[in-house]
């Protein structure tokens, strides 16, 4: 038994099992997850989920190819008698190597997460005040997430303030979301553009994303908010520009009167409470 | 008062059902709960209702029935005899003490054996963890089809909630309260815990709190899932309430439970068991129950907040009326998150324990080991909120909780390295206890790793509140606690009843829960990438197959689960084959005293071998213990 070098062993199982798995999961499996290339916030995922799979897949090897090999090779091969193993009680440098490799990956993933996500924000919801704008902040088109049980509306602040009941974005523009709700905590998710934002009431939840080319992406709310949380779903779409400035021209006119009614265009709202009678 | 129930073993059959027990505490219950509807009734003024939902509930009513049906419960117990007699004068006992004796009759009535107390916990926890398995059974069977057909969408959400209440909340002490009980002192070598009725104290307590929480179907039922939002949760119909008073008594329950512990493991083990000489066992209890005594009081006071909300009329939640719902999540998940390392602690503890055993060598790095538990429960309390990456409350703070949450991959990683290095060069014997803590390996490795994608923002962003960190979750909590209760139940589940399981059952128990397990759960992480979030009702109808792959895969874990209760009911009840003393040939200390373990467990101060396991080695002393009646 002891001239066998099981150390060596090991490692070059995990180096096969790496060598094979790690460019299966970085080149195959990963580009083709969700949420897709429909917008740079969502390619940006992408790259970032592929980056995160791709160092924790050797982690993975490291520790399964190691619990395989030592149940086959450490087995016990005399039940019947009660023998124990070696009293090896620690290995000074095997530990102090375990805590720098795994204290190297950890501040790696940190690093690395943070810096993407102050690039643009990622599409995520990041509060009044965001520390990560995408360049040309200034001339995003705004858009206000108005989420109530148990449907989103959507203000434009540069179209007059109209209300409008469905979402329509132009493509290749710079969006810049305003999530606010007027009762419960909804989440405003929209998959394919990689948009994620709670929807508090009382706040105004500021999130980015840059469109490309046209596409219908899904809405869903993702925090529940009571009995029909699971129908607050629809479909938004990516037009070109030009469908987009009639669509909300149309739009406008439609909701004209309904417009003149509604309440100046804030960035928070605060429906009275009831008292019950 | 107590002489009742000393000598209730002579009495006829009538008389027993007098004294103070499990019936007088149901009818005092009733009571308490009529009494308290009918002050509430008096006290009722209009509710705020902020969504016009003008339901008319007496919220007071049914909070202050809740509050003095639990009381009278207790008082019924007998848990009220003690500190009255005190404040009269009469002298210490420990009379519920001399109960023990008395057969099955001492399981249904307060009880102050550690033992006992113990066996309870199993077997309450357990009926109400089928009770939460029933309604993962009853989700899955509404998710077979894209549109609503077997549940009205608020069935489901109150079957949601309840499976994720009974689980988070019963089951957080799934360790702590059976194992944990009924180890510690043996393995510190006392013969009960600092406090005994606080220990069957939290016992009752959580029974009562599990009850509370099934009222919740007459009432309407709750909309918020587990975590009971608000202000959704204000809105809420009276099944809410029930939520409230759920989780405030299990939150009582835990502060206690962890209290009790840290109490007992710092002052009473017996001389010689110095911190370094502990099992690895007790220090991830010792871990825990830091994390349950800080955190707990958090939960309490977030829902004492939503409790006042909805019953005289403050605003803590109410955004128009100067409240916010982030103070509601802040404080949840301050709790919440120190609660997911309390379940998962006591399942690092348990493998770490039982692999010596089965590899028939040390511990390998018992101080890492050490330092990797109280790594965690430190550093637990410093991520909580990245549960609200994309909630919009301090983005500028991501940064930080996103290497906080990381930098736990460490400490945890430790007990990984410290598994594995005991394996080393081991004589591995692949027992039913070994075979669940390897899978445990297994599936917190997944959970682990799936957790990456979670704490990093840029990919948190898609998976947050999708079926992957539902899958995520399963993994860490189902695959890392529920798998390490099976171990502990199978390796110590002999010792504590006397009785042998049937080991082919516990085989095939074992295979199927495994298989199903990660064919219910694997599929969810694709679910989640797929775009479905947690919750809801209804999916679009491409994700069927799917859907229907995961719902007949948790039907077959649900079916493994009646082979474990099949097992555990043929041998402990029927067959009844003894158990010997050391069956795993175990050097621990508990498996050096005889089955079933005396009442008063020592006769005299135990004296341990300074290495907690002498595996590979003579031992230093001679017979390490004196159990009761092995004379001196």
């Amino acid at each position: 038994m002891s001239e066998v070098n099981h150390f060596r062993r090991v490692v070059l199982w995990w180096l096969l099992a790496t060598v094979i798995a790690t460019p299966l999961v970085v080149f195959v499996a990963a580009p083709g997850l969700p949420p897709g290339n429909g917008t740079v916030e969502s390619s940006g995922q992408v790259v970032d989920n592929t980056v995160l799979l791709g160092l924790s897949t050797p982690v993975a090897t490291a520790v399964l190819v190691y619990f395989i090999y030592a149940l086959v090779a450490f087995r016990e091969r005399e039940p019947a008698a009660v023998l124990d193993g070696p009293p090896i009680r620690g290995h000074s440098t095997i530990q102090i190597w375990w805590l720098i490799v795994t204290s190297a990956i950890v501040l790696f993933l940190a690093g690395y997460g943070s810096i993407r996500m102050l690039d643009d924000g990622s599409g995520g919801g990041q509060g009044p005040n965001p520390i990560a704008s995408p360049e040309g902040a200034n001339h995003a088109l705004q858009v206000q997430v108005i989420a109530q049980q148990w449907k989103f509306d959507y203000r434009w602040p540069a179209y007059g303030g109209v209300e409008t009941p469905t979402l329509e974005l132009p493509a290749n523009r710079l969006i810049e979301f305003h999530v606010t709700s007027l009762d419960v905590i909804h989440s405003f998710w929209a998959y394919q553009l990689a948009v994620k934002a709670d929807a508090n009431p009382g706040v105004d939840n500021i999130a980015f994303v840059t469109t490309k080319g046209p596409m219908v992406f899904n809405i869903h709310c993702a925090e529940l908010c009571g009995v029909w949380h699971g129908y607050m779903f629809e479909k938004g779409r990516v037009v070109p520009p030009a469908q987009f400035s009639s669509w909300i021209a149309a739009q406008q006119k439609q909701f004209a009167p309904a417009t003149k009614n509604l309440g100046p265009y804030e960035k928070r709202y605060f429906p009275a409470p009831q008292r019950r009678a | 008062m107590t002489s009742i129930a000393i000598s209730a073993g002579r009495q006829p059959a009538w008389r027993r059902f007098l004294g103070f027990n499990l019936l007088t505490g149901i009818v005092l219950a009733v009571v308490g709960w009529l009494i308290g509807d009918w002050i509430g009734g008096l006290i009722h003024a209009p509710s705020l209702d902020y969504f016009k939902v003008g339901t008319g509930e007496n919220d007071i009513g049914i909070m202050l029935g809740y509050l003095f049906g639990v009381i009278g419960f207790l008082v019924g117990l007998g848990f009220a005899n003690y500190p009255v007699r005190r404040l009269l004068g009469h002298p210490p006992t420990l009379a519920e003490h001399e109960s023990e004796g008395e057969g099955v009759g001492r399981y249904f009535r307060l009880c102050t054996d550690h033992k006992v107390v113990a066996i309870q916990y199993i077997i309450g926890i357990g009926v109400f963890f089928l009770v939460g398995g029933i309604n993962a059974m009853l989700i899955r069977t509404e998710l077979l089809q894209p549109n609503v057909h077997a549940f009205g969408a608020n069935q489901y959400l109150t079957l949601v909630g309840m499976h994720g209440a009974m689980m988070m909340g019963i089951m957080t002490s799934g360790v702590l309260g059976p194992f944990a009980n009924w180890l510690v002192p043996l393995m510190i070598g006392t013969r009960r815990m600092a406090f005994p009725r606080v220990e069957s104290f939290t016992f009752w307590l959580l029974m009562a709190a599990g009850v509370v929480l099934i009222t919740t179907i007459f009432m309407g039922g709750f909309q918020t899932g587990w975590t009971g939002y608000q202000p959704l949760g204000d809105q809420g119909t009276a099944g809410y309430d029930a939520y409230i008073g759920f989780f405030a008594l299990v939150g009582l329950s835990m502060c206690l439970l962890g209290f009790n512990l840290l109490a007992t493991i710092i002052t009473m083990r017996a001389p010689g068991m110095t911190w370094t000489r502990l099992p690895i066992f007790v220090w991830s209890v010792f871990a825990t129950a830091i994390l349950m005594l800080l955190a707990a009081p958090m939960l309490i006071a977030a829902l004492l907040m939503g409790g006042l909300d909805r019953t005289i009329q403050t605003a803590f939640y109410v955004a128009g009326n100067g409240g916010s719902a982030y103070l509601y999540q802040n404080l949840f998940w301050v709790f919440g998150h120190p609660e997911v390392y309390i379940v998962a602690i006591p399942g690092f503890g348990i493998v770490l324990e039982l692999l010596p055993v089965f590899a028939r060598k040390p511990l390998w790095g018992y101080r890492l080991a050490v330092a990797g538990m109280l790594g965690v429960a430190l550093l637990s309390f410093f991520v909580w909120q990245h549960h609200l990456f994309v909630s919009g409350i301090n983005a500028d703070l991501r940064p930080f909780y996103m290497l906080s949450t990381e930098l736990i991959s460490l400490p945890t990683g430790f007990t990984f390295l410290c598994a594995m290095g005991t394996l080393w060069r081991g004589r591995i014997r692949f027992t039913v206890p070994m075979l669940f803590c390897l899978a445990w390996a297994f599936n917190f490795l997944i959970g682990g790793l799936s957790g990456v994608l979670l704490s990093d923002v840029p990919s948190d962003v898609t998976t947050h509140g999708s079926f992957f960190s539902m899958a995520h979750f399963h993994y860490t909590i189902m695959g890392g606690l529920v798998f390490t209760v099976f171990a502990a139940i199978y390796y110590w589940g002999p010792k504590m009843t006397g009785f042998n399981f049937n080991e082919r059952l516990a085989k095939i128990h074992f295979w199927t829960m495994f298989i199903a397990f990660n064919s219910t759960f694997a599929p969810l992480f694709a679910l989640g990438f797929l775009g479905m979030p947690r919750r809801v009702v209804t999916y679009p109808a491409n994700l069927q197959p799917l859907n229907d792959w995961v719902s007949v895969s948790a039907f077959c874990l649900g079916l493994s689960m009646l082979v474990f209760l099949v097992n555990l009911i043929w041998s402990m009840l029927f067959k009844r084959e003894p158990a010997a003393a050391n069956p795993w040939n175990s050097k621990s200390a508990e498996w050096q005293l005889p089955t079933p373990v005396p009442v008063h467990d020592f006769d005299r101060f135990p004296v341990f071998d300074p290495d907690p396991y002498p595996y590979g080695v003579e031992p230093a002393t001679g017979p390490a213990l004196s159990p009761a009646g092995a004379g001196s």
